[in-house]
């Protein structure tokens, strides 16, 4: 009798650092980006942009373009508005939001400096460049509304006459006895904030390659983006296709951070040439063209109160948001979330109830913006966490404690925000309580004081955080919007017992493909070896929302978990068949069916899969093995499920440079169950380094004609190695019971709260100079005026 | 081809020869013209780092080079490097410290250690960064980059190390 084997025990790769499979083939340069891949025929695709802001287009000369060499097509707003239809970028759940009509190449009018008004095809990207420089175009220039301040002054031009004034959109929130709580408060701090113009850069640019087949009526858009079926009906329906024969491959994408899950007029007009000519055609943008036409996001003007009692407890927010977004809203997401996130998380990590805020969102003859990482966020938590800081050194109470005393109680849940938000459980003091300990809050506060003897000027900046995350379809499709809110997973069990997982979500460096690995292998019960991701392709992936508002892990993780039992029950139901035991009786686990009481090993997973595909003739003629599942997922318990964490900043201030060194930064944070440690610690990392981006040095700065100024990576300043401090993340761990899995995302709230830490770091440490800056980015200019130094 | 230039350059250790014009920079040459698609694109003015590659040995920016100033020299690109095993436990640091997320960066940082790696062995971590200057990233944040490199230069450091001391037992 042989020796008794050791059964296997379950096994589970949640909550385990496995690195990413797919991350392999970018390390060995085999990614394939939009721009690694080349079609037969292929032509390359050049615009000519407006150099003006704001002007008519009296002529528009493409003749000598039309000559030059290697030129294939040129054509003009005309031209692709006959293969493009408009577009609005509105939704009626954010009422009373409008814009105007919006071309793929502007056909009288250009609105802001970059714009497309023609294209060239060529044979060569160079020809067509080449070619572009030729086309003539005479303008006539028209006033551009560049200050957001004075865009809705009666004596401003309006920018689309149609709709009567500058003004997209307005919300307001009003609890109710606001200023009678402001008028009967121990303390009433204010202040204004200014947040200048950031861009994502993206390090792939947008790029893409379409490519219609006549004969079939067959569109293929190779498209570096985040929500592939969102885009695929959007070709659709403006290049009046059936949905069915537009197919839409997002393969590797080289960074996307909400900047490529947008419609961009330049694909459109890409496509349509495509259907156009029945010929591949590519566009890879430029550095300027990504500075000029990406989306742009956070101008902001805010000014805000808080109000305490004599304890320090808040009793009320008041905000006034002012945002331009440019000159059209942004199709189909619209440029108002952004402002109306700013609106609906102002205070949210905090235990008060009244709240009364404005918000105005007006056009100007920029680059327009929309959705970028973080939404808003970092706004609302600057313009808190400053207020907050601002009130804890009026009242001389420390920053840490003045917290403590505030934010909602861990045990408080669920809970409703002034501004109407619901929490279903978060965890800000267990949070705050574990940051302080990491960071040593004590020592570091002693050290500041004792450097500060020797002219020193160190400063620790605290910031508390929420972040939307897992959003329901009150996001956008009650809003009319065709943005899917759920995602699904399906699972295709191989002959050899390895699996196959399609799914909705995407990826584009967050670690999708190994997230959804980990998942469908510990629920399957398989080595996560023998798990191949298919992502961004919408011929063969379940219908989703894709990779958006950290959604991937909550929205697609639980689709690919349920899929994972379900595939797991039929295994079980087939080896059941095999073995003539009771299903009930038995589990699967690293790739062998067992005995479920004993682990004793009892039929390869292989040997089972071999069956079930190649000899059903050997099984009981009632029994069908159903090898392929699909489970999909939408959160449907809460709008949004939101996260909670808190960050604390540790900086140096040259009192004579007005530089900023970033000594240290830490972050605790809770997005629920945590799916793969290593992949969540590098996006709060990544995300922290964004924040602090633009607190520090990303602006896009435009002069009064709205001529952008900084149109270069020379320019535009993003932070590179050497000014990036090491980052120390902890995590609390509070999973949603919305889903099985728990899982929260964890995409945005490193950004989110960055800024406002870096702020409240510098301010702390000018705050014995009687110092204060508000407007960031924080350059050694702004920082040297608030000193009296310049 | 106007004033077609004839080039004639080793590319990741084979001849190459090819007619190109002359304004052609050497990153539109290697991905177009030779399929090398793993050097990337990103600003075309030199700043980025995305297309980082090595000529005659040292590091240069695929977009500020023309191909023909590469005539008779020896071009290094990250298929090269990986083809020939140099770079496989860097590759595999990165791997394990998830150094990249989206991967576009990845190809001109992996050639910038490099040479890097070559030319301080011993490099600390402020070097490191200051060394990975040129070379954006926007997704990590760059402590796993710099926690990768130095891993891999600990661990080179250890192996020559063994390797020493292996060769004077020997002795």
């Amino acid at each position: 009798m042989n020796a008794p084997v050791p059964g296997l025990k379950p096994t589970t790769y949640i909550g385990q650092d496995v690195p990413r499979p797919n991350a392999k083939r970018l390390l060995a340069g085999r990614g394939q980006y939009v721009d690694d891949i080349r079609l037969p025929r292929e032509l390359h695709a050049a615009f000519v942009r407006s150099p003006h802001a704001h002007a008519k287009i009296v002529h528009l000369n493409l003749d000598a373009a039309r000559k030059a060499k290697g030129v294939f097509w040129c054509g003009s707003g005309v031209d692709v508005a006959r293969a493009v239809s408009p577009w609005v970028g509105v939704l009626t759940h954010f009422k009373g939001l409008k814009s105007a009509p919006q071309y793929a190449v502007a056909l009288e009018r250009a609105t802001w400096q970059g714009e497309a008004v023609a294209v060239v095809v060529a044979q060569t990207r160079a020809q067509a460049e080449d070619a572009a420089q030729l086309v003539e175009v005479d303008y006539d220039p028209l006033p551009a509304v560049t200050n957001m301040e004075t865009a809705l002054d009666p004596a401003t031009p309006v920018i689309h006459a149609d709709l009567g004034d500058n003004l997209a959109f307005t919300r307001g929130v009003d609890t109710g006895g606001v200023q009678d709580v402001f008028a009967g408060a121990h303390l009433v701090v204010e202040d204004t904030f200014r947040f200048g113009r950031h861009t994502g850069v993206c390090l792939e640019p947008r790029a893409i390659t379409a490519d219609f087949n006549p004969s079939e009526q067959q569109l293929t858009v190779y498209l570096g983006n985040q929500a592939p079926h969102m885009m695929r009906d959007i070709f659709a329906k403006h290049l009046d296709l059936p949905e069915s024969h537009v197919r839409v491959i997002s393969r590797d994408v080289g960074g996307s951070f909400g900047i490529k899950v947008h419609v961009y007029p330049d694909e459109m007009a890409i496509a349509g040439i495509a259907k156009l000519l029945g010929r591949p055609i590519r566009y890879l943008a430029d550095r300027l063209e990504s500075f000029s036409t990406d989306i742009h996001a956070r101008e902001h003007l805010v000014k805000a109160k808080l109000a305490t009692d004599k304890d320090g407890r808040i009793l009320a927010f008041e905000l006034d948001d002012l945002t331009g977004i440019g000159p059209y809203s942004v199709y189909p997401r619209t440029s108002a979330v952004e402002g109306n996130q700013v609106v609906n998380l102002t205070g949210g990590p905090y235990d008060f109830k009244h709240y009364l805020a404005n918000l105005k969102v007006v056009f100007q003859n920029k680059t327009p913006t929309c959705q970028y990482r973080a939404v808003g966020h970092p706004i609302a938590v600057a313009v808190t966490e400053g207020l907050v800081d601002l009130a804890a050194q009026k009242l001389r109470l420390d920053p840490a404690e003045f917290r403590r005393r505030n934010l909602i109680a861990d045990d408080n849940y669920p809970y409703t925000s002034a501004s109407g938000l619901k929490f279903e459980a978060l965890s800000h003091h267990a949070c705050l309580d574990k940051l302080l300990k990491l960071m040593d809050y004590k020592g570091l506060r002693a050290e500041q004081q004792a450097l500060r003897a020797k002219g020193i000027h160190r400063g620790i900046g605290l910031a508390a955080l929420i972040e939307v995350t897992n959003p329901s379809a009150l996001f956008y499709g009650v809003g009319g919007a065709r943005i899917s809110a759920q995602d699904g997973c399906t699972l295709r069990l191989e002959p050899t017992g390895w699996v196959t997982a399609l799914t909705g979500v995407t990826e584009q460096g967050q670690g999708t493909e190994g997230m959804i690995a980990q998942v469908v292998a510990s629920a399957v019960g398989i080595p996560v070896e023998h798990v191949r991701v298919i992502t961004g392709d919408t011929d063969v992936t379940p219908y989703g929302g894709g990779t958006w508002a950290s959604r991937a892990a909550g929205i697609g993780g639980e689709a690919a978990l349920m899929a994972g039992h379900t595939l797991k029950a039929n295994i079980l139901a087939l080896a059941a068949a095999i073995l003539t035991r009771d299903a009930a009786g038995l589990d699967l686990r690293a790739a062998q069916i067992v005995d479920a009481a004993t682990g004793e090993v009892l039929l390869p997973l292989a040997e089972a899969a071999r069956i079930g595909q190649y000899r059903p003739d050997t099984l009981p003629r009632a029994f069908q093995p159903e090898l392929t599942v699909s489970r999909q997922y939408g959160q449907r318990d809460w709008p949004f499920v939101f996260t909670n964490g808190i960050q604390a900043s540790y900086v140096e201030v040259d009192t004579d440079t007005g530089f900023v060194k970033l000594l240290k930064h830490w972050m605790v944070e809770d997005c629920g169950t945590i799916i793969n440690p290593l992949l969540v610690d590098e996006q709060l990392r990544g995300g922290i380094a964004q924040g602090i981006g633009g607190a520090l040095f990303e602006e896009c700065l435009y002069d009064d004609t709205g001529q952008l100024l900084n149109a270069t990576m020379a320019d535009y300043l993003v932070p590179m190695a050497a000014e990036m401090p090491d980052m120390v993340i902890g995590h609390v761990c509070t999973p949603t019971k919305s889903s099985e899995l728990g899982a929260k995302g964890a995409g945005e709230a490193g950004t989110a709260g960055a800024p406002a830490a870096v702020m409240n770091a510098i301010n702390d440490a000018l705050s014995t100079l009687s110092a204060r800056v508000t407007e960031q980015p924080f350059t050694p200019e702004r920082i040297l005026r608030a000193l009296g130094k310049v | 081809m106007e004033n077609a230039f004839q080039l004639a350059v080793k590319v990741n250790g084979a001849d190459v020869a090819k007619t190109v014009e002359p304004r052609t920079h050497l990153i539109d040459f290697l991905r177009n013209d030779l399929g090398l698609t793993g050097s990337h694109i990103g600003c075309e003015h030199g700043v980025c780092g995305a297309c980082t590659v090595l000529v005659n040995g040292e590091i240069v920016r695929g977009c500020l080079t023309l191909a023909c100033q590469t005539h008779g020299a020896e071009v290094e690109t990250v298929e090269g490097l990986t083809e020939s095993g140099l770079i496989a436990d860097l590759q595999t640091a990165f791997h394990q410290r998830n150094a990249l997320q989206c991967g576009y960066c990845t190809p001109g940082m992996l050639v910038c250690a490099t040479a890097l790696l070559t030319e301080k062995p011993h490099a600390t971590r402020e070097e490191i960064r200051e060394y990975l200057s040129g070379n954006f990233c926007r997704c990590t944040g760059y402590e796993a980059i710099v926690d990768a490199i130095e891993t891999t230069a600990k661990n080179r450091a250890a192996g020559k190390q063994l390797a020493a001391t292996n060769n004077a037992e020997a002795a």
